[in-house]
Order: C-alpha cells, then structure tokens, then sequence
C-alpha cells in the first residue's frame, strides 16, 4: 500500500500568550498523513499546550491549526469525530465501570455496534478481566490501557498522545507501543505523540520536532537528529536541547 | 489488528439524530452512576421528604386555630414541594456539570463531537430525571403520611412544575458557569445560590407582605408569579393564566443568560487551557 504524503496536520505560527507567559511563540510544523511524530522538550516547553489547542480545547493567541485540511478554530466539530486523544490530565468517571465508561464514548462517537467494536478492544487490549470492574478501583496501568481503548473506539484518522505509556511497566509499555505500530500499519493513521521516554521516540516516530521555551529549535527524523547532534541515542539529544547545550556540538545555521 | 471502513464502524446519523444519540449517551453516562446506587438515590429524595415532614406537622400544629390552613390545608406542603422542584431543577443541572469535573472527564467530553448545546441538553435530561427521583419520593411521603396528594392541584400543577423546573435550569446553568470559571472552590454555589431567590420568591407568604423594594425584586422572578399562582388556586380555586404566562416569558429570558454566561465560561476556560486541567 502506498503511503499517503499530504500532511494531516499543519500548524502555522502558532502562539499562545497567557497574561503574563508567552508559552507558545510562533511554533510551526506540519505531520505528513500516515506517519508518527513526537513533540519533545523538557517540562514548560510548550509540548502539551501546542497539544491543546491542536485538540480545541485551548484558544491560540495566534496562527492557524489545520487537521485533516480542516480549520481547527472554526470547524472543529467537522474533524472531532476523527480524532482521537489520551492525554494524563484527564480521567473517566471513576464508578462507571470500564464497559461503561467505553460504551458511553461509544454513542458519543456514533459507532454502530459499541459491544463489538469495545470485546475487539478489550481483546487487543487484554481488558476482557476488567470489563465489569470500577474504572476507579484499576491500577494506574490499568487505566491508561481502557484511555487507550477509548482512543481508539472510533478508529480515528489522527490520534494525539499526551505521554500515552507514562504509567505502564516495561512489558505492558512495550505491548503497547506494537500495538500502536500495528494500529498505524492497518489504518493509516497520524500520530502525534508528547513523551519523555526516548525509546519510545525512537520506536515509533518518523519525525521528531524539538521544543525549548515555546519554539521549535530543530526537528528531523531521530536518525538524523542523532547524526546531527553526534548522539548515540535520542536521550543524549533531548538533553541537549532541553539544557541548551546543542549551540557547542550544531553548525550555526541548525540553531535558530 | 483489524480495521474496518469508517463508514461501516459509525452512525453516517447527522444533524438532530446524531445529536439525540450524543444526549442519549450523556444521559447514560449520568444513569448509569444514579441507578446503581441506592445511597445516591436516597439522598435525593431525603432533603425534600425531611423538609416536607416538617412542614406537615407544623401545618398540623397551627391548622385550629389558622383560617388559610383550615380552607386550604396543602398550603404549605404544596409550597415546600413545588419549591423542591426548583431546587431540584437547579440542582439536577450544576451537579451533572459537577460530577464531571469530579470525574477529570471535561477534557474527555469536549475533545468529543458532543456540541456545547448538546451537554446543556443532557444537564437539563438529567435535570427533569433528579427532580422527578427527589420531589417524587417527598410527593409519597406526603400522601404517606398525611393524605397530601400535590396532585389535588390538577393541570396547574403541571404549569407550575414547568415553570419552576425552567427558572432551576436558567439558575443551575448560571452556577455551572460560575464553577467552570472559579473551580470547585465554588461548588458550594451549587446548593447555596437558590436560597437568594427564596425569601423574594414568596414561597410560604404573598409577595405583597415583602417591603416595597423587595417586591420589585420579586416581580422580576418567575418563581414569584408560580407561588402567587399556587396560592390562587389553593385559596381561590382560581388558576390565572396571566402570573404563568408572565413567569413562561421571564424564564425564557432567564434561560437565555444562563446559557450565554455558560457559554462565555467555556469561553473563558478554553483561553485560559483549563478545560483538560478541570478537577478536583
């Protein structure tokens, strides 16, 4: 199958001023359809911000947000339904059990057949053992995996993941991630993904867009960010734009 | 791994059908945590039953020697449960808002297709459901008890349970937004702002024994044209089209700036990135 090479998500300029705290200062980028990328930085550099307001949920003080060709401000609700989102700043209602929860985000969605589309999820998500449980009374991994299965219910074309395997252990974390490169692989789907775990960035994405202080200091794919910055592995590169001590190691021009 | 056409996966529902299927799942949603548990369930009906007891018995106490009681002896069990409505109504609208940011769920919801007037739909559905489960059980309990029927007042019942259920959703809608822009440090808005409406609502009294200005206060407030309704009936036998009509027109008014100041409160929480952050 050939890849499609339009971009799913361009952002222009975009910024967002809080009273006293410019947060985001005129980032642009644009995710080709069909490819993973990560948003990184070290904490307050703009990652989850950008995020928002790539999900609607936060006004920009300036630029533009198109998802799937759509202008994100002003029709929001033409890309909600095919868009998805797990993101640790949010939660589900904690005495709804986990089929409960799935089945009301379900009819939000509009799926036709909730109960098959959520035994599916559950299947792929070992969940079947939950089902019937509190969603308050699971485990942190737990949880993360049924906000992963809501993500998915409705099959979206452009999933943003806000630390998506923060909370998992290494074995459920790494089934996870195959997971997600399954679920691309079959759908088609654009990712864009906020992490601090590196291994993962350098599992999953194409590209990588580097954020330091609200603006986008570099971006490449890891193998070539790693060449660039004569790193072994995107940990080593991540501290150095995170510290600022790329400007020793980069060719001027790379530095913007 | 398996992917279906989107087109087979979901509803191709738009306009009105796709937008009763997301207030049905927001009704669900809310169902689903009332009706499963039963202390829930017994503490909305407990405060209207309580308050409507005392009523009784003090009804009981002062009827000898009280010509109004004597003439009409529902006067104050009727006025204690249409004021529950209200209460109810406004209730029944904050607290749906509130358990979702009890539950971190807000951000869930308007990364959703769910329209901002979709979610005030599903926090009046589940209004009317609260109001209902609360004064129903007080309604029993009074015929229980004292052999009150509320529904001795016949059709104006019905026009009085609309007006009073409308102005609790205009006031409950109000006190959303404030919670939405404050927080829940606000919460206690929730249960304490219709109390503001009460001694101007003439629940238990004519809104003419209230001093002048009071009374011009009252007169802005459907809740007072319903009370002063409820008492023609009971004491006249009269039901006057003229107090409904104007309480309708004043709760449309009412209605309108409830949403409005809702909708300047999501407004002003997704300027100031608060929505995915909301909870306790």
């Amino acid at each position: 199958m050939l890849k499609p090479v339009a971009p799913a998500i361009v952002v222009r300029d975009l910024r967002k001023r809080y009273v006293d705290v410019e947060a985001v200062r005129g980032v642009s980028f644009s995710v080709t359809a069909g490819t993973t990328t990560a948003l990184l930085g070290g904490n307050g550099a703009g990652k989850t911000t950008t995020l928002s307001m790539l999900l609607g949920v936060l006004t920009p003080t300036a630029g533009t947000i198109h998802v799937l060709g759509e202008d994100m401000t002003r029709h929001r609700y033409r890309v909600l339904p095919r868009l998805n989102f797990t993101s640790p700043y949010v939660d589900m209602p904690k005495r709804l059990t986990v089929r409960e929860n799935l089945r009301v985000f379900a009819d939000l969605y509009g799926l036709r057949t909730p109960a098959a589309r959520i035994a599916e999820l559950a299947q792929e998500f070992e969940l079947a053992d939950f089902l019937r449980r509190p969603y308050g009374e699971l485990s942190a991994g737990q949880r993360t995996r049924v906000s992963l299965a809501k993500a998915l219910l409705n099959q979206p074309e452009v999933l943003l993941l806000d630390e998506p395997t923060a909370s998992l252990d290494p074995d459920v974390g790494d089934r996870m991630r195959s997971y997600l490169e399954q679920y691309q692989r079959a759908s088609g789907c654009t990712m864009l993904l906020a992490s601090h775990n590196m291994g993962e960035v350098e599992r999953l994405c194409d590209d990588v867009i580097m954020l330091r202080a609200g603006t986008v200091v570099d971006q490449g794919a890891p193998r070539a960010l790693l060449e660039r910055y004569g790193r072994d592995n995107m940990e080593e590169v991540f501290l150095d734009v995170a510290r600022g001590t790329a400007r020793d190691r980069l060719p001027v021009e790379i530095e913007r | 791994m398996k992917t279906v056409a989107r087109g087979d996966l979901l509803h191709r529902q738009t306009g009105a059908m796709a937008s009763l299927r997301r207030v049905r799942a927001l009704i669900l949603r809310h169902a689903y945590l009332l009706l499963k548990s039963w202390p829930r369930l017994v503490s909305m009906m407990y405060y209207p039953t309580v308050t409507m007891v005392l009523w009784g018995f003090v009804t009981i106490y002062l009827r000898p020697g009280n010509s109004v009681l004597q003439s009409a002896p529902g006067f104050f069990l009727g006025a204690v449960l249409l004021w529950d409505v209200l209460f109810r109504g406004q209730l029944g609208v904050s607290l749906t808002f509130i358990e979702e940011m009890y539950a971190r769920n807000v951000g869930n919801l308007f990364v959703s297709p769910l329209r901002l007037y979709e979610l005030i739909a599903g926090q009046l559905a589940m209004s009317i459901l609260r109001t209902l489960i609360g004064v129903g059980g007080a309604c029993f309990f009074a015929w229980l008890l004292f052999r009150y029927s509320i529904f001795s007042l016949g059709f104006p019942l019905l026009a009085f349970f609309v007006n009073l259920l409308m102005f609790g959703w205009a006031i409950g809608l109000a006190v959303s937004a404030l919670i939405l822009r404050w927080g829940l440090g606000a919460e206690e808005l929730a249960w304490a702002a219709i109390f503001l409406f009460a001694p101007v609502s003439g629940v238990y009294y004519p809104i003419a024994v209230l001093p002048h200005v009071m009374q011009t206060i009252a007169w802005t407030l459907p809740s007072a044209y319903v009370f002063e309704g409820m008492r023609g009936v009971l004491l006249d036998g009269r039901f006057d089209w003229s107090l409904w009509q104007t309480a309708f027109v004043l709760n449309f008014v009412y209605i309108g700036v409830g949403a409005a100041l809702f909708r300047w409160a999501v407004g002003y929480a997704r300027n100031r990135g608060l929505l995915l952050q909301m909870g306790e």
